[in-house]
């Protein structure tokens, strides 16, 4: 995978991407302090490829989809995708940009309009950028309701008739009537039952052969993460830690916070004995967060370098990307 | 049965009044729990698991329409005590409970340190500062820093705020906690550690555990056995290790084949449909609609076969 991608054009830059929220307090609501969400990450993704990103809550993941989409406004920065800077575009612009970038979210049972029946949901957006005439709208939201295994008598149906992981469904189609190049999924399986994750991860897997779509695939599941990524990249309190191929990655992870979360992940069989990294405390404040290396407070090896000086995030072999002193 | 076992539950019933019918919530439970022994309860949403942890203590809410069965606690009976002799000898003195979404069901206006002392005041009838002693003791065992005895809910992260629903459920020292999902909504980061203070406590305490999930690869960490729900009933149940290795019922092997396993090219699997409403159960095997081996008994319901010391509910089994 790792030589076929090489040779694939870059759909997404993401460079030196900040988000800061500003805490306000007082009367005056006056900006007291920043949350530092996201703080200077830079990364590509190629045409067809999927990039899994996994870290804890609050680590920045979820900022970092929006921001890509402009749903959050960022601080600064820059995303180019297909060669036009996101951050630079006005209002119309943006617009038609949005139809090839799309975001499945998190939670099926907040994101779909309680009120509209799902085939309505689904048509939304194509009747906001105006594709076609109403009928061919209509053939095409049958068609993408198809497409994830639900059919035209569904599209009448409300949201609350729907079970979860055909909600998730609902959001996918959403996303894809479009016809878009790029989807954000932020935690797409997180909140479904395990018997039917696989279900939409085939799902998603099953459409990106055949539309050829890029994705971002957010999650805190690693395993879930291996089985749909092509690069996987690791976050931790608002920076980027490692980035790396998957197969790089799992078989030999080179920063201690991501060796950290692959020993954390339970195996479902009582025989295998492991040694197991704990760490300890909690992560730190985004609001103050450690100077030097974010993760030195709860390293298990970090030396005095650690506190002191900022790691740069360097490819230390070829495509495997680390920010860590000792990794060098 | 040479040894009295710390817990038998047979033919636990709990079923609930809705405007569209009775809900068959939970339909004739059945397991068994040593001492020093955790089980698990696996099953997928809305298969009647935590309604199954509060029939166990009895905490039912108003519109129960049915609620029977038998649970012998170290040998006796304890459905059939009336309320008041139930909340004076078994609830927090033997058997206690880490809610669901424990994070969030501690008090915001109170000290954390008073909240895990208030059983020990409620039900031993010690003095608070007493109290307070046995609570530092617990913070100690669930790894919190002592201190925190003064601090309200909203200081503590997720993480923390289990440790201290952990240690409310343990100050009074039961033999038995329930935990219903307990891990949940953490990182796994935070699960890890949470379930390494879990195994200690088992040894440290001599505690059981019944801990309710459905994540099925972070419970083989502490799991004995295994009980598999399904629509409202144990569908199986069997030692860890063999349950693990290889499960005997339909459901529970497509359950175990949806887990996706770290570092192996095997596809995770998923189970079509859904589970059945339990408001009209179908009649016969529960999971028939969903199973891939089904066949013209399935109709009818399988009763309970044993195969070597485990039991499963399915005709599969039948000799």
């Amino acid at each position: 995978m790792t030589t076929t991608t090489n040779e694939k054009k870059t759909l997404v830059e993401v460079k030196h991407l900040v988000k800061y929220f500003p805490v306000r307090a007082g009367l005056l609501q006056r900006t007291v302090a920043h949350v530092q969400a996201v703080d200077d990450v830079s990364f590509n993704i190629k045409e067809g490829e999927t990039v899994g990103m996994v870290g804890e809550s609050g680590c920045g993941k979820t900022t970092i989809g929006r921001t890509m989409l402009r749903l959050v406004e960022p601080t600064s920065g820059e995303v180019i995708v297909d060669g036009k800077d996101v951050f630079k575009m006005r209002a119309p612009q943006l617009k038609e940009m949005r139809r090839n970038m799309q975001i499945i979210f998190q939670d099926p049972y907040a994101s779909l309009d309680p009120r509209m029946p799902i085939g309505e949901s689904v048509m939304e957006g194509l009747n906001i950028h105006k594709m076609g005439t109403k009928q061919e709208r209509y053939e095409l939201m049958l068609k993408t309701l198809k497409k994830v295994g639900l059919e035209e008598y569904h599209s009448r149906r409300y949201p609350h008739e729907f079970s979860g992981g055909q909600r998730q469904r609902i959001g996918i189609a959403r996303a894809l009537a479009l016809q878009p190049k790029f989807i954000v999924c932020d935690e797409p399986v997180s909140a479904l039952d395990v018997s039917i994750q696989s279900q939409v991860l085939n799902i998603l897997k099953d459409l990106q052969k055949e539309f050829g779509l890029t994705y971002l695939f957010i999650a805190h599941n690693l395993s879930v993460v291996e089985h749909i990524s092509d690069r996987v990249a690791v976050m931790y309190l608002g920076k980027m830690v490692e980035l790396a191929t998957r197969e790089d990655l799992y078989r030999e992870p080179l920063h201690p916070y991501t060796r950290a979360l692959m020993s954390a992940i339970p195996i479902p069989d009582p025989s295998i004995k492991r040694e197991r990294i704990i760490l300890k405390g909690d992560v730190p404040s985004p609001l103050n967060p450690p100077k030097g290396c974010r993760f030195h407070t709860r390293c298990p090896i970090a030396v005095s370098q650690c506190s002191q000086e900022e790691p740069q995030f360097k490819e230390v072999k070829p495509n495997h990307w680390v920010a860590c002193w000792l990794a060098e | 049965m040479s040894k009295e076992k710390l817990l038998r539950i047979e033919n636990l019933t709990l079923h609930f009044n809705t405007q569209k019918g009775p809900v068959q919530a939970v339909d004739g439970v059945f397991f068994e729990l040593g001492h020093k022994e955790a089980v698990v309860v696996l099953g997928e949403s809305g298969c009647g698991k935590s309604s199954l942890a509060k029939a166990l203590l009895r905490l039912l809410p108003r519109n129960v329409s049915r609620y029977d069965g038998k649970v012998y606690l170290e040998g006796t009976e304890i459905m059939g005590m009336d309320d008041e002799t139930y909340r004076r000898n078994v609830r927090w003195i033997r058997m206690s409970l880490v809610p669901q979404a424990a994070m969030n069901s501690l008090n915001p206006v109170l000290k954390v340190g008073d909240q895990v002392a208030e059983p020990m005041v409620v039900h031993h009838g010690v003095k608070k500062e007493e109290a307070l002693v046995q609570a530092a003791k617990m913070f100690q065992h669930v790894g919190v820093p002592v201190d925190f005895l003064d601090r309200y809910a909203f200081e503590l992260s997720g993480g923390m705020r289990q440790r201290v629903a952990i240690a409310m459920a343990l100050v009074t020292a039961p033999g038995l906690v329930v935990l219903d999902e307990p891990t949940s909504a953490l990182d796994v980061l935070t699960q890890a550690n949470i379930f390494n203070v879990l195994k200690r406590l088992k040894h440290e305490l001599e505690v059981s555990f019944i801990l309710i999930t459905h994540d099925i690869a972070t419970s083989s960490e502490l799991a004995d056995s295994v009980a598999v729900m399904y629509a409202g009933q144990i569908v199986e149940t069997s030692d860890a290790r063999s349950f693990f290795k290889e499960p005997l019922h339909p459901y529970s092997r497509m359950l175990m084949a949806s887990v996706p396993r770290l570092r192996a090219n095997i596809e995770p699997e998923f189970i079509t449909g859904q589970p059945p409403s339990l408001l009209h159960p179908p009649t016969g095997c529960r999971f028939a609609d969903r199973c891939p081996k089904r066949f013209s008994k399935c109709s009818e319901e399988p009763p309970v076969f044993n195969v070597e010391s485990k039991q499963v509910k399915c005709w599969l089994y039948e000799s």
